[in-house]
């Protein structure tokens, strides 16, 4: 490890949290009642109007979740047709063919449930109108969903004895136009004026100085980088998604793509502080997803940097300096090295965002092992916009139980009696997913047809079939990536996608229902105090506990058996 | 449920109209007026024709270049299909290409630079990158290959490790990354000032 390694990462920090704090105040406003842009609110009742909808008129938890799923299902449909259809429509300069069923079944699975796992290369998969208007439309409208129903789940919290969460349409019009779009559209121009193409001008064949011709793919890339980032989507314009230098050409981009990551769910924790009026608190939530990003990293960048088996005893120069970052290259780029790749290994994790700047599959076993770890714990170490806190507040209602049964007394949160119902749901959200994927993934490697998805043999060959259902049943989106397609693992992980992506969330909805009915208590001497240290230790204990156990005995199979056995 | 399909089929099509084509049209005419270069793919032409992208390795095997890293692509350097090599750090296929590479290495510099041992290869110049185009190698890769660049091409070698520093691009504002030299850029300036 380097002294500028170490840095680099440092300030990565110190960026994040200066810039994530700002913003979770302005859309804790956004969100608000009163929020009336002067010369934009035309255009917002114009869309209330066009659905259809009072904007003062709110929905209960069943309602929004009924909302939720059939805006989903009808967005699914189009993407499909478009994926299908793109060799009989336009904007196809390239000429490509419609999209394979299975594939495009579970792409479409993919992106709208904001997971954004590719089964396919888009370079030479997909349109350009299906990269732009199919994927990024949904890149844009998937995190949004996520983030209208984090808001839904805030005003459980907030209110006292009622049954109304929010007005879906309105919470999704403004994730979208005042804080996503903006966004997307700054660190787009960032990212084009840095290399990143923007064009409806197909591909162009190079006549290289040796004589050889060479295709290169372009395409309308920088918009779609920067909503995938933003928008914890992952998935890339290229089949190597951000390793590409077309996705991120330099130093500077890879620093603000991987800032982008992690910003709207970070600001997400401060916007919930201010809801819930509850600051100090919302720090602690902070804390405790910051510890384990950097114990993650703690583990990621020195496993990298020590290198692999394989290149250790090869021995070629491995060692840090003199012109070299050394440690494990192998499916990294140069303009990264290992620190920066590690950093962005964890980050990509920690959200639900699973886009990535090296090959996972090549990664260390311990190196590999904390993405891996990071996915399982169920995406909410800040995690994917919206769906990241929501699935925290499973563990964190976990935790208030624990403490209640450790003094004896009902437990209670931000002054809601935490009672039978809001265990059973918190206990559905927190353990549904995990549970999915030990099954599905126990039944791909007990199967041929699982079996033969499988490319590098032995352990890590196991690990590559876990990191896949792990991935897409937590909608992160990176892989393992030698693990392929087949009608078989396409199908099995459609399931995954769909099943992961709205079990926690009605979960998170009805836990919200249910709280929004009850009144608040006042705080007394037998609270446990949810704005302290001791919260932030229990909160990761009950993390590392929960999901940490249940992929342990996995993880002996793969990532430990691999990284001890040598 | 009928108000909300209602809903929703009319929120589809706005927002798929907007966000799919609208926004990214203005987006890409801007692009394209600003930034005309770079939205086009950062294409290196020479009189007038493109002989490849400042963004993408392109093969070199001719003893007068810079080689690039190794390319898990098919063919290799693909930028029209890039790829992970995807083997694992135990994998046995990993040990074999890296030890053809380094051979190969060890025979081509070898007779511009007789100590050269395997321990004094540089990491990158064995393993495939992520993209399999990665247009930079390491610095201590270059400085590898400096020797055999400049015995065949008859130029002095500080001449050639001078045009490598030039071509290296340092870390973005001085912070951000590693730096690494651009191997398309660096043999474009070899070419140039001629030698050979």
């Amino acid at each position: 490890m380097s002294g500028q390694g170490i840095a680099q990462i440092l300030v990565y920090a110190v960026v994040l949290i200066a810039l994530s704090y700002p913003l979770g105040l302005y859309m804790a406003r956004v969100y608000a009642p009163a929020f009336r842009p002067r010369w934009l609110s035309g255009i917002e009742r114009g869309f209330y109007r066009l659905v259809r909808t009072d904007p003062a008129q709110e929905q209960d938890w069943k309602s929004y979740s009924k909302t939720v799923i059939v805006f989903t299902v009808v967005f699914f449909g189009l993407l499909y047709l478009i994926l299908r259809l793109q060799g009989h429509l336009f904007l196809n300069p390239d000429h490509l063919a419609g999209v394979p069923a299975h594939i495009a079944v579970n792409t479409t699975a993919s992106f709208t449930t904001n997971t954004n796992w590719q089964y396919y290369g888009g370079e030479y998969t997909m349109s350009y109108l299906s990269q732009m208007a199919g994927l990024a439309v949904q890149q844009f409208v998937s995190a949004a969903v996520g983030m209208a129903v984090l808001v839904a789940v805030i005003r459980g919290f907030s209110r006292r004895s009622a049954t109304e969460l929010g007005n879906f349409w309105v919470d999704l019009y403004r994730s979208l136009t005042y804080i996503l779009l903006p966004l997307s559209l700054l660190l787009g121009l960032i990212l084009v004026s840095q290399g990143i193409p923007q064009t409806f001008a197909g591909h162009v064949t190079a006549h290289t100085l040796e004589g050889l011709t060479q295709t290169i793919a372009r395409g309308p890339v920088a918009l779609m980088i920067a909503i995938k980032q933003l928008g914890t989507n992952g998935g890339g314009f290229y089949n190597s998604n951000s390793a590409v230098p077309f996705e991120n050409p330099n130093g500077l981009t890879n620093f603000l793509e991987s800032i982008a990551i992690l910003l709207i769910p970070a600001a997400q924790v401060f916007m919930f502080g201010k809801m819930v009026l509850a600051r100090r608190h919302a720090w602690m939530v902070f804390a405790a997803m910051f510890a384990v990003l950097a114990l993650g990293v703690a583990i990621a960048y020195p496993a990298e940097q020590h290198g692999s088996q394989v290149l250790r005893s090869s021995g070629v120069n491995i060692t840090q300096g003199h012109g070299q970052s050394g440690g494990n290259m192998a499916d990294k780029e140069v303009r990264f090295g290992i620190a920066d790749t590690a950093l962005w290994a964890t980050v990509t994790t920690d959200a639900s965002n699973g886009s990535v700047n090296g090959g996972h599959d090549a990664f260390t076993a311990f190196g590999g092992a904390v993405p891996l770890v990071n996915i399982f714990f169920g995406e909410v170490i800040f995690g994917g916009v919206g769906s990241g806190l929501y699935g925290m507040f499973f563990y964190i209602v976990i935790a208030v139980f624990i403490a209640g049964l450790m003094v004896g007394r009902t437990p209670e949160y931000l002054g809601k009696k935490i009672e039978a119902r809001e265990i059973k749901y918190a206990a559905v959200g927190a353990l549904f997913v995990p549970t999915m994927v030990l099954a599905l993934t126990a039944l791909s490697v007990v199967t041929a047809s699982g079996l033969s998805s499988i490319f590098n043999s032995g352990a890590h060959g196991f690990t590559e079939a876990l990191y896949a259902y792990t991935s897409q049943a937590n909608n992160n989106g990176s892989a393992f990536a030698g693990y392929g397609a087949t009608n078989f693992s396409a199908e099995l992980g459609t399931v995954a996608l769909l099943l992961g992506r709205f079990a926690p969330l009605v979960a998170a909805l009805a836990l919200a229902g249910s709280l929004a009915g009850k009144k608040t208590a006042p705080v007394s001497a037998g609270t446990f105090r949810t704005d302290g240290p001791t919260f932030v230790v229990l909160l990761v204990g009950v993390i590392l506990l929960t999901a940490g156990l249940m992929v342990f005995p996995a993880l002996t199979l793969g990532p430990i058996v691999e990284g001890l056995a040598h | 449920m009928l108000r909300d399909l209602k809903s929703s089929v009319l929120a589809v099509v706005v927002l798929t109209l907007l966000f799919g084509l609208a926004i990214p049209a203005a987006f890409t005419g801007f692009a394209q007026v600003a930034f005309s270069n770079q939205a086009n793919g950062s294409l290196v032409k020479v009189d007038g024709k493109v002989v490849g992208s400042r963004l993408a390795a392109q093969a070199f095997t001719m003893p007068q270049y810079f080689h690039p890293r190794p390319s898990g692509t098919a063919p290799a350097y693909n930028a029209g299909g890039t790829t992970f090599a995807n083997l694992g750090p135990t994998s046995s296929d990993l040990a074999k290409n890296v030890r053809t590479s380094a051979r190969a290495i060890l025979k081509l510099e070898r007779p511009y630079n007789p100590g050269l041992t395997i321990h004094d290869i540089p990491v990158d110049a064995v393993t495939t990158s992520g993209s399999g185009i990665d247009p930079d190698i390491s610095p201590a890769n270059a400085a590898l290959q400096s020797r055999r660049v400049a015995a065949v091409r008859h130029l002095p070698l500080a001449t050639v490790q001078k045009l490598a520093d030039e071509n290296t691009d340092g870390r973005s504002l001085g912070f951000f990354g590693e730096p690494g030299v651009n191997v398309l850029k660096l043999n474009l300036a070899l070419d140039r000032i001629g030698g050979r």
